[in-house]
């Protein structure tokens, strides 16, 4: 073997470890995550209460509560998200207005998700008087998820050939006639899969929940926009450093962390699979 | 008759000149082929009879386009009228994510013509016109994706003809097809040029001489000459010209 060869197969070869070592840590986590906290998964675990300082009983109200809070935040953040990708992409012309709106989204997705939460609490919770509610929790998370939905659309529409937009407009279409005719029809999956995969990641955020809207304990359901609920992040944390009998409510920590990592891997496949289906459907129709 | 003039034609890109003092003009249902190196200004001078240009936002335009004697960039021309009087092919096809069909109406749709029957003479017809007709007539409902890419170049062609256009422009319609669908394709051009004016943009120098009337010549901004096409293939007038087409630059 020549010497060139040599070092080649030992450079790819430690890539390739080191991509494996990648998979390793996230098999490593779900392992670990698997082998203390599968036992205790039963359908009573999810569906029930949880009692005896939350040592026994089940999550539900938590899983509810994080059902609620995506659901809200996706309300707010994906119309608004969306549009202001479409503007930014497809309206703005190249100008230092342009640059500052990308900056500025930008540096919002740099913002500590903590910060996110006192300033949930300053303005939905305390200025706006919503006090500690699903409202001011969702329009919280909803804020934190904003730049992704805006970079994900953009990306979504980048990825559109410009060549259609020129077809288009040579025939006469306006700008919105192209965008809602050839551009959002070829976007749209990747626009869609993007806003789910945020959705895996609004499920997981404690920091902008934490004084907006978590509950530490709240055996019951939500009814209405202003009632507090738990949730699954919070719930973990609760269970994993302040509960009453730490030692026995760690293995409901463990199934805690086990539900929510199930619900963002289930998602995250949903959304590539989804993914795939629609972009064959856009090709084929 | 001359359909189409440029006259005193001067282009900007900011700081750019990109086509300087460019005096043409075209004859009815004649093909004019533009020719010349990468970067000449051809494709630029082409985009001006649908004001293509005006989507990059540091262009700069002095002198008068004019079709059919009216002036193209009189601030009472309506830019989304004008692009649908006048069909454009592009490089690659680019058809619409869309059915055979619709790619064929979507003219005549954004345009607010959505009367069926209206829309399935125009379908047929323009198809027909594009000599695509039969090979796609039992499966308009399919997607555009699914044809070869010559066929998909057809149905650009188709599509660009359903709005009658006054004037067709073509930017290298055939340099991503293979030899076969270019001959289709050329054939097809020799049909229009019986009911419309053309102008194509070409890198194919036999493909000018096969196909068109009078050939354009431009090199770095300007136009070197403009003549019938034999003339300037058998005997050009202009040294460079000359040397372009026997290729010994360019």
């Amino acid at each position: 073997m020549t010497k060139k060869r040599l070092i080649q197969k030992i450079v790819f070869t430690t890539f390739g470890l080191i991509s494996l070592l990648v998979v390793g840590i996230l098999f490593a986590i779900l392992g670990f995550i698997a082998i203390r906290g599968l036992h205790v998964i039963s359908w009573e675990f999810l569906t029930s209460m949880p009692e005896d300082g939350m040592t026994k009983g089940g999550i539900f109200p938590a899983i509810v509560g994080t059902g609620c809070l995506v659901l809200g935040s996706m309300i707010f953040a994906f119309p608004i998200g969306v549009l202001s990708g479409i503007y930014t992409h497809e309206y703005l012309k190249d100008s230092w207005f342009k640059r500052f709106i990308r900056m500025m989204t930008n540096n919002l997705s740099g913002i500590p998700s903590i910060v996110f939460g006192l300033f949930g609490m300053a303005l939905f919770v305390n200025y706006l008087s919503f006090g500690d509610s699903i409202l001011a929790g969702s329009l919280t998370l909803g804020l934190l998820t904003l730049p992704v939905v805006i970079r994900t659309t953009e990306e979504a529409l980048k990825s559109v050939d410009d060549t259609l937009r020129m077809g288009s407009y040579a025939l006469g279409a306006t700008k919105l006639q192209t965008i809602g005719r050839v551009v959002l029809p070829v976007a749209y999956p990747n626009i869609i899969t993007g806003l789910i995969l945020s959705i895996g990641r609004v499920s997981g955020e404690t920091a902008p929940i934490l004084f907006t809207v978590a509950a530490y304990f709240l055996p019951k359901l939500p009814s209405s926009l202003s009632d507090q609920v738990m949730a699954l992040p919070y719930h973990l944390y609760v269970l994993a450093t302040s509960g009453t009998n730490m030692e026995q409510s760690r293995p409901m920590a463990y199934g805690t962390a086990f539900v929510l990592i199930a619900i963002v891997l289930i998602i995250n496949t949903a959304a590539s699979l989804l993914r795939r289906y629609l972009n064959k459907k856009v090709k084929m129709d | 008759m001359i359909k189409a003039e440029a006259k005193n034609i001067n282009v900007w890109y900011g700081d750019f000149h990109a086509l300087k003092n460019i005096n043409m003009s075209f004859n009815t249902n004649s093909v004019t082929a533009l020719i010349g190196p990468s970067g000449c200004g051809k494709s630029t001078f082409l985009r001006l009879f649908n004001r293509m240009n005006d989507l990059i936002s540091n262009f700069r335009l002095e002198g008068l386009i004019t079709v059919d004697e009216q002036n193209l960039y009189s601030k009472e021309v309506k830019i989304d009228e004008l692009r649908k009087s006048i069909g454009m092919v592009f490089q690659k096809p680019n058809p619409f994510p869309k059915s055979i069909y619709e790619n064929v109406a979507y003219g005549l749709r954004v345009n607010g013509i959505n009367d069926r029957r209206t829309l399935d003479e125009t379908v047929e017809r323009s198809l027909r016109q594009a000599a695509l007709w039969d090979e796609v007539k039992d499966n308009l409902k399919k997607s555009a994706m699914s044809i070869s890419g010559g066929q998909q170049q057809r149905l650009c062609i188709a599509r660009a003809l359903a709005v009658e256009p006054r004037l067709i422009l073509m930017d290298e319609p055939a340099s991503a097809l293979d030899p076969i669908s270019t001959a289709k394709i050329e054939e097809l051009i020799f049909e229009l040029k019986k009911s419309f004016t053309i102008l194509i943009v070409t890198h194919n120098l036999q493909q000018a001489g096969r196909i068109s009337d009078y050939t354009g010549f431009f090199y770095m901004g300007e136009m070197i000459e403009h003549d019938a096409t034999q003339k300037m293939f058998l005997n050009p007038s202009n040294e460079r010209t000359q040397n372009y087409i026997t290729g010994r630059f360019g």
